[in-house]
């Protein structure tokens, strides 16, 4: 089996909101140039657990680090590393899409000179409509500006909340290519999803929570969609019970 | 530079958007207008009463449309979440403050330019003897308003409540500088040496000085909530 240097490592994270345990005692490791889908039903923590190793919310007990920086007292080093692309796209309507890059790459005190914006533009199709206001982008384009944005910052760790939600067949099997180039650089992935199809082809392993727990850590590659299925249903079930 | 870059893009960013969607200015222009019409009807064509009430009126205006527009400064950032973005992006966040209280201080400065053209319309007085003292009130000011303003704003912009909470914190922190800009707008309009309010311009500079550092030191810990 291949080893991977942890990028992501989570160990007992415990969150509590009010007196609802949303993760209890989540431990979990994402290495270099691997991707972990994490699977569960509604409120079982998926996004929680995102949002605690992007350093949006702090954790009850336990310890989130990505590449060695703690998520709670190391957040600005944790920051200039990851990518996170969640239910927002983090662009604003009433600006173009070149100057939405415009300005996340200069407040995040990077180069941005306008050939650099257009290259990453174009990366995800979307050179065409630079000069176009993002109000009247479909969801896909924004998630693809978001991508954009992303890759001008060259994270090391993307951390995706339904990555494929409001993507046609197309936009999928163009993010399923881009989340390989970035798996093949060395990049860690670790993305919350309710997809069961060719979309967790992505995925070199999966974790069902269930239970405020991460019911099965299991490796992707000998699973088909049927048994990713089966395994769902036991899982989420169990914990039910 | 970074620091002054990063400020710098806060600010246009703000200022393109209310340019394209004029939401704020369209909002604000409209209301001081009505309330300017309002004083003029009740407060009449009585030259005594008017001098006595008229320093009280402008910055009535002034202060109400600034709840106005402020109160919608973060709001733009909670579309997309782009909230989660900005605290995410690396780097001191205080330069998010800089750049949003230079937008809302650039805002608020036109909206308070065409309101001072119709005051003096509305009310026939003649300002222009005292203009350049007058601007400089209002500048100072503005600067107070906008600079805790900016700070509640953030502060209130995930709040359910934030229309009602927002004023209600405002006002009292910002009693000192309306204090201050009323008296030393009355003595401009009554052609008083501006040496006999020396303590109030003390205490609207001293106000904008503690509301500033106050704002550059604190927002960090605002932003993340």
């Amino acid at each position: 089996m291949m080893t991977h240097e942890a990028l992501i490592e989570v160990v007992g994270l415990v969150r509590l909101f009010g007196t609802t345990r949303v993760l209890d005692g989540v431990s979990l490791t994402v290495g270099s140039g691997e991707a972990v889908a994490l699977l569960g039903p509604n409120g079982s923590g998926k996004s929680t657990l995102l949002k605690i190793v992007a350093t949006l919310l702090r954790p009850t007990r336990g310890t989130a680090r990505v590449l060695g920086h703690d998520c709670v007292r190391q957040a600005e080093a944790v920051r200039s590393v990851l990518g996170l692309i969640a239910h927002g796209a983090h662009v604003y309507d009433d600006l173009t899409a070149l100057e939405n890059l415009r300005f996340w790459t200069t407040l995040s005190g990077l180069p941005a000179d306008r050939e650099r914006l257009m290259a990453a533009l174009g990366d995800v199709a979307l050179e065409r409509h630079a000069d176009v206001r993002v109000r009247t982008f479909s969801v896909g384009m924004k998630r693809r500006l978001a991508l954009a944005r992303l890759a001008l910052a060259r994270p090391r760790v993307l951390l995706l909340d339904e990555p494929f939600a409001g993507l046609d067949q197309r936009g999928r099997k163009w993010l399923q290519g881009r989340l390989e180039t970035f798996k093949a650089s060395g990049g860690a992935v670790l993305m919350a999803t309710h997809s069961f199809g060719r979309e967790l082809e992505i995925a070199d392993r999966l974790a069902i929570l269930a239970g405020g727990r991460v019911a099965l850590d299991t490796p992707r590659a000998a699973l088909g969609a049927d048994d990713v299925q089966r395994l769902y249903a036991a899982h989420t079930e169990e914990a039910a019970l | 530079m970074s620091y002054a870059r990063r400020a710098l893009i806060v600010a246009w960013k703000d200022l393109v958007v209310e340019r394209r969607s004029k939401e704020t200015l369209n909002a604000l222009l409209f209301f001081s207008l009505a309330l300017l019409f309002v004083f003029q009807f009740t407060l009449g064509p009585d030259r005594e009463r008017l001098a006595a009430v008229l320093p009280g009126v402008l910055w009535l205006g002034f202060i109400l449309s600034g709840v106005l527009g402020l109160g919608r400064t973060f709001l733009v950032e909670r579309d997309n979440d782009c909230w989660e973005a900005l605290l995410l992006a690396p780097g001191d966040k205080s330069a998010v403050y800089v750049g949003k209280l230079a937008a809302s201080l650039a805002l608020m400065l036109v909206v308070e330019a065409i309101v001072l053209a119709l005051f003096t319309l509305f009310f026939n007085v003649d300002l222009w003897p005292v203009l350049p003292g007058l601007a400089l009130v209002i500048v100072l000011g503005t600067l107070g308003i906008a600079a805790v303003g900016a700070l509640f704003a953030a502060m209130t912009a995930q709040v359910r409540t934030r229309e009602l909470l927002f004023p209600v914190l405002l006002l009292p922190v910002l009693v000192p500088v309306l204090l201050g800009t009323v008296k030393a707008t009355e003595a401009l309009l009554l052609r008083e040496p501006l040496t006999s309010v020396a303590h109030w311009w003390q205490l609207l500079v001293a106000a904008d000085v503690v509301y500033v550092v106050v704002g550059l030191l604190t927002f960090d810990v605002i932003l993340e909530g």
